[in-house]
């Protein structure tokens, strides 16, 4: 199976189980699409713009890829799927929820301005100090094993969370572990005393920040209805010149409200940071921010002009990373890592203050999907054993699509919220994704063209 | 070629021998918390 398209003037073809990746003139752009199911003299009839000997090379050059396994070759990894469903999983990832409250009361929260449709709660030393050792006695001979501080807002039990890291380093000799420690915060209790344990501590921080000051403001109200991008944004600025403008992202969600979503990035950008993630809000429908069908061409067209500008940028030596345009197309992830996709359910859970462990955090709340809790471990193991088995082929939507080695199936949680099952797919969501791989892999090819 | 440059070639078959160690990091832990993308991630069994 092949994917072609057209993006800033580059023709690009991808050949989507092999994973190479081919930038073509026009005559094998125009001409790849009828190799299937023509002749070559079929095709030069098709193809009276081009000579019969232009039209006969760029066949030849197509074959030639063909044969070498880089152009219409045949999907492997089927197979392999099955021996995938045998596996015994190991957990290397918690999220979690040191704080199920919140000093902001944002409008798209999905968890509820951080209770998640529960009460307001914060995790003790004790339920944290067991989520560690069941990360370790469930994590195998995995040695980098991650945990993310998320709320809720997880400064507001901070005196935890530095009780937590230091219980976790205690361990890690004597286990042979390399904790991972990250944290994601809105900012507003960021003083210097917990920059300073993060940047000793944290392999990553996530700053939520969502770009324009109005933007922000909009959906980022403290409780009393002010604006929080005035109290935060000294504290990221000075937070990511700390940490040496990486390991670090500034994270921000966009919605209906701002579909020109492309400005808050550059916005971002604008103010200095070097490592930028802003992602579409996902909601239920009836919420006048939630992302339509019909925003969806606005959106891509966003995406187009940001990969433009960012292509400038570069050139004018003032680049910036942006999350969803990064793509690694010489070592990236392996086939098994493509086929099993985000590890929610399995690898990676989520835990409530109170120690229930969940898929991940956009299920806490949900109690069908409870799987056990940090003391007695996964003891609803029907749940696990249908996250074990949702991959790429699992889902209808996937099957033929050119994206999934990329995005290896999309997000269980958001596919359950609009359909009720975690095989089905979040068609909006499908549609970005596509969109953004088609201009990370534009970048690359326009990076190549550069350096030529 | 004349007509087709290569940016990247076949890289994920050679994956299907060596692949699965898991020491890679998680997907949704880094910087997304909603829209997960698998192909940015780095493989960390080169180590």
């Amino acid at each position: 199976m092949i994917h072609q398209y057209k993006n800033n003037g580059y023709n690009i073809v991808l050949d989507v189980c092999s994973g190479a990746v081919h930038v073509v003139d026009d005559i094998v752009y125009d001409l790849i699409g009828l190799y299937e199911t023509k002749s070559l003299a079929e095709a030069k009839g098709c193809l009276p713009q081009y000579t019969e000997k232009e039209l006969s090379e760029a066949w030849e050059e197509i074959t030639a890829l063909k044969e070498a396994g880089e152009l219409f070759a045949e999907d492997e990894y089927k197979d392999f799927v099955i021996d995938f469903k045998k596996r015994k999983t190991v957990v290397k990832a918690l999220c979690l929820h040191i704080a199920h409250d919140c000093n902001l009361s944002c409008r798209y929260c999905f968890a509820g301005e951080g209770e998640y449709h529960g009460d307001r709660s914060l995790m003790s030393l004790e339920v944290g100090k067991a989520a560690i050792d069941f990360l370790i006695a469930n994590s195998g001979s995995r040695r980098n094993l991650e945990v993310d501080f998320f709320g809720g807002e997880p400064l507001m039990n901070f005196d935890v969370v530095k009780e937590i890291v230091a219980y976790g380093r205690s361990k890690e000799k004597e286990f042979d572990k390399n904790f991972r420690f990250t944290l994601t915060t809105n900012g507003m209790l960021l003083t210097d005393e917990v920059m300073e344990f993060a940047n000793r501590e944290m392999s990553n921080v996530v700053l939520s920040v969502d770009g324009r000051q109005e933007v922000h403001d909009h959906m980022r109200p403290t409780p009393n209805g002010k604006g929080s991008y005035e109290h935060i944004m000294p504290r990221f600025k000075k937070m990511a010149e700390l940490r040496g403008q990486t390991n670090y992202y500034v994270r921000g969600t966009f919605t209906r409200h701002n579909l020109d979503f492309a400005a808050d990035v550059l916005h971002l950008a604008d103010e200095g940071f070097q490592q930028i993630s802003v992602e579409p809000v996902v909601a239920s429908p009836e919420e006048d921010y939630a992302i339509r069908q019909e925003d969806i061409p606005k959106l891509c067209e966003e995406y187009d002009k940001l990969a433009v500008e960012m292509l400038k940028r570069k050139k004018e030596g003032r680049g910036f990373h942006f999350f969803h345009f990064m793509i690694d197309l010489e070592q990236g992830p392996c086939v098994a890592k493509r086929l099993s996709g985000c590890g929610s359910g399995t690898e990676y859970l989520a835990v409530t203050p109170w120690g229930d462990l969940y898929p991940c955090h956009q299920f806490v709340g949900e109690e069908e999907f409870l799987l056990g809790n940090v003391k007695d471990g996964i003891t609803n193991t029907g749940v696990r054993d249908a996250f074990k088995l949702c991959n790429v082929y699992a889902k209808d939507k996937c099957r033929d699509c050119f994206a999934r080695f990329y995005c290896s199936g999309g997000c269980a949680a958001n596919a359950y919220k609009f359909h009720g099952n975690i095989n089905d797919a979040y068609d909006i969501g499908c549609e970005l994704m596509k969109k953004r791989i088609e201009c990370a892999i534009m970048i690359k090819a326009a990076e190549c063209s550069t350096t030529d | 070629m004349k007509h087709i440059k290569t940016l990247t070639n076949k890289t994920l078959k050679g994956t299907m021998t060596k692949g699965g160690c898991g020491e890679c990091q998680t997907s949704c832990q880094s910087a997304c918390k909603t829209s997960c993308t698998v192909g940015n991630q780095t493989c960390e069994n080169n180590k």
